[in-house]
């Protein structure tokens, strides 16, 4: 790689790329937090590991 | 006719390894070639005895307990533990032996039993052999539970048990024979890498295949962690062994890097084997296996989310704080230190939510020593991640790098977290797996924790101040600018504390004798007669 390559690189990964992965990881934490059926589907989810209990395995 | 395929292959194997023996470029290789026969010779005697020409309901290959025709395939998983429990007797005994090896040097038994042979064999027994039988077999059990379905693939688990089981004894014996790369937690040459690589990628399709079919709508957060660690530690393995033979029939390779580079890539590998293998395949444990013993929900299912993306994210730009002050450029080292000091947050989130688990059933910890073996990895999990991002700052690292802090650092990690959630893991599954009452016994699991615990500070606190304490010896300079204590001086110094270490590994390694013990006879059916845990400090005042 060149070094005119490797400085725009560089740029893009300190400006657009470092915005592009911090707003990627907020909105996927906002979309965990924030949706409106999270709160049950995570109930729901929370309680699979116990299914077996109840259901027996088949 | 059942097990004929098998047996052709399995012997056909044999006969190339013989003739990879025969015609080997080297020694080394050659002895491989011969333990390799050897190990397949006896597989295919094995099989031939299994043959069946007329089908026999009777007499289906069945080595751990009832047959498996249950809506779970169990038998692996049973295998599994055995494993576990095996390997882990095995790599803890080898760890004694070599910290012995420090503290009296005479004990180095030349060529093939000294530190330089050893100590490869008791990483690779510890976190390969003992730690990925636990994630295999507990990898099984959990995907079959939580998705509602039957092991993809039949046979390819037991293919993938197996292989694996051959891949250790390669890797083992390679060590002793001083066949290595030299490249930390990735020592096995490149046949070998080989051989891993075709298990790895079955691991994979059964697990992944297991998702697939699942009748469970929602993939349970236990399978992400644990299939982040299948695909992440395929990628680490592939790139980081890349590597050209000087023969095909010859032991030794040269890997495909060099210089910092090659470094870079040792240590990218390096320490996302810590991340993925030692801390995310084991973080699936937790979420199964502590709400399963607590017998409630965890705590936060959404944060089990943040805490999975988070620390997948962040893990893999770690690495480079392994090369503090080297040739790597200074914005690489500062990346992996910034990183490090990150995965502070997500790795503190995921120990509050396991903790957070036993909200409102606290008083367990009194009366089931298992959860409390849970809980305690818990806290070391938080422990050596608070303790590793701030290892990683540059200068505090100045002090810490190359010193037994290190040594300290690692297995306050490896016991305290990976062994302590594995052994709790092993005590839920045993009496489940064998259809057993209880364990045989309570108070034995009880006595494993104590012994483990307390091994594990002595351990971790000797090598604590050993490691400073050497690190600031090395550092010592007088008025006029020469260091004030030579390299031999600084070791033996810390010769006390090696004995230390070695008191704290025998405890430990005593720990999971007791436990063998346990699970042999839980497994064969006997129930020590015993007060219940808790009741006996509860007795009225006669």
């Amino acid at each position: 790689m060149d070094n005119a390559t490797y400085t725009m690189l560089r740029q893009f990964a300190d400006s657009w790329g470092l915005a592009f992965m911090f707003v990627f990881f907020a909105v996927a934490i906002g979309f965990v937090l924030l949706n409106p059926r999270a709160s049950a589907n995570a109930r729901n989810a929370a309680a699979i590991p116990f299914k077996e209990d109840h259901v027996d395995g088949e | 006719m059942k097990f004929a395929t098998e047996t052709i292959v399995v012997a056909i194997a044999a006969f190339l390894a013989l003739l990879g023996a025969a015609f080997a470029a080297d020694d080394a290789f050659r002895a491989h070639a011969y333990v390799l026969f050897l190990v397949l010779a006896i597989t295919t005697v094995v099989f031939l005895r299994r043959v069946e020409t007329v089908p026999s309901e009777g007499s289906k290959f069945s080595i751990f307990g009832a047959r498996d025709t249950g809506a779970y395939l169990d038998n692996v998983v049973r295998a599994g533990v055995i494993a576990t429990v095996f390997w882990g007797v095995v790599g803890f005994t080898v760890g004694v032996l070599i910290a012995s090896q420090l503290a009296w040097p005479v004990l180095n038994l030349e060529p093939y039993l000294n530190f330089g042979r050893l100590r490869p064999l008791h990483t690779s027994a510890v976190i390969f052999a003992f730690g990925g039988n636990g994630l295999l077999a507990t990898s099984f059990y959990v995907v079959q539970r939580t998705c509602r379905a039957r092991l993809f693939g039949g046979n390819l688990a037991w293919f993938v048990f197996w292989g694996y089981q051959l891949f250790i004894v390669l890797a083992a014996t390679g060590y002793v024979l001083g066949i290595t790369e030299g490249r930390e937690y990735a020592e096995p040459e490149w046949y070998v890498d080989l051989w891993l690589t075709v298990v790895w990628v079955a691991y994979l399709v059964v697990y992944l295949g297991t998702i697939v079919k699942r009748r469970e709508p929602h993939i349970y957060v236990a399978n992400w962690f644990y299939l982040s660690f299948i695909v992440t530690i395929a990628m680490l393995h592939v790139v980081n062994n890349l590597s050209m033979p000087v023969s095909f029939l010859g032991a030794k390779s040269y890997s495909a890097f060099s210089g910092v580079q090659d470094a870079l890539t040792q240590w990218w590998y390096g320490h996302n084997a810590v991340g993925f293998f030692l801390t995310a395949g084991f973080l699936g444990m937790m979420y199964y296996f502590i709400p399963k013993q607590a017998n409630r929900p965890v705590y936060s299912y959404r944060l089990s989310i943040i805490h999975f993306w988070s620390l997948i994210f962040l893990y893999i730009w770690a690495g480079p704080h392994h090369l503090h002050y080297t040739a790597l450029p200074d914005w690489a080292q500062t990346l992996g230190m910034v990183f490090s000091v990150m995965l502070w947050m997500p790795s503190w989130g995921g120990m509050i939510n396991g903790l957070m688990t036993l909200s409102g059933a606290w008083d367990k910890l009194r009366t089931d020593p298992i959860i409390r073996m849970m809980v305690i990895a818990v806290a070391f999990y938080g422990m050596s991640t608070f303790e590793g991002p701030m290892m990683s700052v540059k200068a505090v690292n100045s002090l810490s790098h190359y010193t037994d802090w290190t040594i300290g650092h690692v297995h306050s990690g490896a016991l305290g977290w990976v062994g302590m959630i594995t052994f709790g893991a092993v005590y839920y599954l045993v009496p489940r797996l064998w259809e057993r009452h209880r364990l045989y016994s309570l108070r034995l699991v009880n006595w494993h924790f104590w012994l483990a615990t307390i091994g594990i500070v002595i351990y971790a606190a000797s090598m604590w101040v050993s490691g400073i304490m050497q690190g600031l010896m090395w550092r010592e300079y007088d008025d006029q600018g020469f260091l004030v204590y030579s390299f031999a001086e600084t070791v033996a110094a810390m010769h006390p504390y090696y004995i230390m270490r070695l008191l704290g590994g025998v405890m430990y390694l005593s720990g999971s004798v007791i436990m063998a013990y346990n699970i042999i006879q839980t497994i064969r059916g006997v129930e020590r007669t015993e007060i219940p845990m808790g009741e006996a400090a509860l007795q009225p005042a006669e």
